[in-house]
């Protein structure tokens, strides 16, 4: 526990920056949905380390939350790309646009 | 000997992030997020979260990234291999990204950090178990039916309509 603070973060913010720009240049959906998780876990570390560095434990109540939620969201996402998938026989987020006029 | 083991995890999280996104091959990323979610669950025992890292690895490692795989062959065409994609928009995005960086570096960095002094790291499922069924209760059961909608949601939704 020797380790300074800032450390933990510019961790967790680099892992933020690789979720960030995942999203925004993959082609693939599911790629893209890896990035959201490399994200939400990147908040997840953030938590916990404040968490402990402050010696409250509700941080860390805070991940199971978020946890939670990562997982509904993956059931759902993944679900709505075999969906669109079985429709258009293609997960590259450039060629759905059907929401677009 | 805390610093080795952090820049070891930290190392291993950064590199198999990085090749999670770089990487053209669906399948390859897929495996690059396994060892990213082990180092974090490192990092979480290192900060003295055991019961953390312990739910990340089964709640992660064992669920979401299953889930990923699970749908990385489901839409992939089976005649013509198409698991490698490439990527868009690299140059907005750089742009982006090194602004977003620089700001929120700049803040991480100059910030006054209070911290407590270092203690003994203690276990703490069962404080998180009380914490969560008696202060938390409503959250913990609103959470319960996040998943069983999810669950209704996703079957529904992934299931093949019959016209």
């Amino acid at each position: 526990m020797n380790i300074p603070i800032e450390y933990y973060l510019i961790l967790s913010a680099f892992m933020f920056f690789v979720g960030v720009a995942g999203v925004l240049t993959r082609r693939n959906a599911i790629i893209v949905f890896m990035s959201i998780e490399l994200m939400l876990n990147s908040a997840n570390l953030t938590l916990v380390t404040f968490s402990s560095y402050l010696g409250n434990s509700i941080g860390q109540l805070f991940v199971f939350f978020v946890m939670t939620v990562a997982a509904a969201d993956a059931a759902v996402g993944l679900a709505i790309i075999i969906a669109i998938f079985r429709n258009k026989l293609t997960v590259n987020i450039d060629e759905i646009n059907i929401l677009k006029w | 000997m805390y610093d080795i083991i952090f820049y070891l995890f930290a190392a291993v999280t950064l590199v198999s992030a990085f090749f999670v996104v770089t990487n053209r091959n669906v399948v390859y990323s897929a495996f690059f997020l396994l060892f990213t979610f082990f180092g974090i669950a490192g990092i979480y025992v290192l900060l003295g979260a055991d019961f953390v890292a312990v739910v990340q690895v089964i709640v992660y490692v064992g669920g979401i990234l299953i889930l990923l795989l699970f749908g990385v062959m489901l839409t992939n065409k089976i005649t013509n291999v198409e698991i490698k994609t490439g990527t868009i928009n690299i140059l907005p995005a750089a742009i982006g990204v090194g602004i977003f960086a620089g700001v929120l570096l700049a803040a991480l960095i100059n910030s006054d950090w209070k911290t407590l002094p270092a203690g003994k790291p203690l276990p703490t499922t069962a404080l998180l178990g009380s914490m969560l069924i008696q202060d938390y209760l409503l959250v913990f059961e609103l959470l319960g039916i996040i998943l069983l909608i999810a669950l209704i949601g996703a079957a529904s939704i992934a299931r093949r309509e019959k016209v």
